[in-house]
């Protein structure tokens, strides 16, 4: 059920406040959520004062210029800092987006950085993934065939079946998307969310996977599906330019078509 | 692993609202208004079958200053619905799903009801010979 007002636990603080040296001229403000497993106190939000003429253009180069020289505590997950890794998904300034892919300047006013929403958390900006990834696993991410493999090559596609997985075999997982859909925030104990349905789509689109029907089975339920009502903010924030609510409509046909 | 339960990072509270989702929960409150709004429809079938007294009573009501603007309310909750409606319908069919072509007709649908709203009100003034 939807709970629109966040748990006792959860409601977040003011936090401290991180001044720039003296003679520090291009201050950019950065609001972080802050949340320590270990003292046993509530979130708060931190604000640090960034030089930004000493900092890179990303809003990842801002948080690692922050753990470096302001506040080694600051907890993000990054690796790869070029939109391949799915690592930095998080939520600026209202969106989520990868924090390596998104620019200071494309942030108006102060940069306000929270994990991506309704997410547990395990540290600051450190979201526990676990139901995300089982949930992946619960669609058998993998190809699956009945027929016997053709002796002496790989099993075999067209140019126009090769085509029908572009937009999406490019998702990274970073679950900007899920994270972003109303109805995955109110069900995600049994909705799949739109990453793990277009990653469903990517199987059941590919010309040499031959399990459709037992995965549609899989995905004929009013909620592991069904709670998509096409609210559109998936698409609206994946950093790839996917579209998972475009996956999940043709999903929804595929279960009509074969009815027919 | 920490004793600690975990929190819940914030959602509605921080979240910036766009068109697509601003009109998906309009689409759900309309659905609701206009639902209300149909018991007064049924009042009115109700007044007349029960005769003149009732009658004049529903139309005082009605055609009240107040009454009037909460019917101009209804009725756009109801074109609103309508126009949204259709929109999800086109959108179940695999359509108008890119961010661009669904966001122009989101503006279409808003527009579409305000005019179809204006129109019934223009139309039912001047049927009522008003203006």
């Amino acid at each position: 059920m939807a709970k629109f007002a966040l748990p006792k636990n959860s409601k977040v603080k003011k936090g401290k406040y991180v001044a720039a040296p003296e003679g520090t001229k291009t201050i950019r403000k950065v609001h972080i959520y802050r949340w320590n497993p270990d003292d046993g106190e509530n979130p708060r939000m931190d604000t640090y004062e960034l030089d930004v003429e000493k900092c890179g253009p990303m809003v990842l180069d801002a948080l690692i210029k922050i753990k470096n020289e302001m506040d080694t505590t600051v907890t993000f997950r990054r690796s790869c800092r070029e939109g391949v890794c799915g690592s930095c998904a998080m939520n600026i300034n209202g969106s989520n987006t990868l924090a390596c892919t998104m620019a200071l300047d494309e942030a108006k006013g102060d940069v306000v950085i929270h994990p991506l929403p309704h997410m547990p958390v395990v540290k600051d900006l450190v979201p526990d993934m676990s139901n995300f990834y089982a949930q992946y696993e619960s669609i058998e991410p993998w190809l699956q065939t009945k027929s016997p493999d053709p002796a002496g090559q790989e099993r075999l596609q067209s140019h126009e079946d090769r085509v029908k997985i572009d937009g999406l075999y490019e998702c990274i997982l970073c679950a900007c998307c899920s994270t972003a859909c109303p109805s995955y925030w109110w069900n995600s104990d049994r909705y799949l969310g739109p990453a793990v349905l277009l990653q469903a789509y990517r199987w059941l689109a590919d010309s040499r996977d031959e399990m459709k029907g037992e995965r549609l089975d899989n995905l004929e339920d009013p909620f592991r599906l069904y709670r998509c009502h096409t609210i559109m903010n998936c698409t609206n924030v994946c950093p790839k330019g996917l579209n998972p609510a475009k996956a999940i409509a043709e999903i929804k046909k595929m279960m009509v078509e074969r009815q027919i | 692993m920490a004793s600690t339960r975990r929190p819940l990072s914030p959602h509605l509270q921080i979240w910036r609202w766009g068109l697509h989702m601003a009109l998906s929960i309009a689409h759900r409150t309309t659905g609701v208004g206009s639902s209300l709004g149909a018991l007064i429809i049924v009042w009115g079938l109700v007044a007349i079958a029960a005769g003149p007294d009732s009658f004049s009573t529903f139309k005082m009501v009605t055609t009240s200053l107040l009454g009037r603007i909460v019917l101009f309310g209804i009725t756009l909750s109801m074109m609103l619905h309508m126009c949204t409606g259709v929109r999800h319908l086109v959108m179940d069919t695999g359509r108008a799903l890119d961010i661009k072509t669904n966001r122009q007709t989101g503006i279409l649908a808003i527009v579409a009801a305000i005019v179809l709203t204006l129109g019934l009100w223009v139309a039912a003034y001047w049927f009522a010979g008003l203006i």
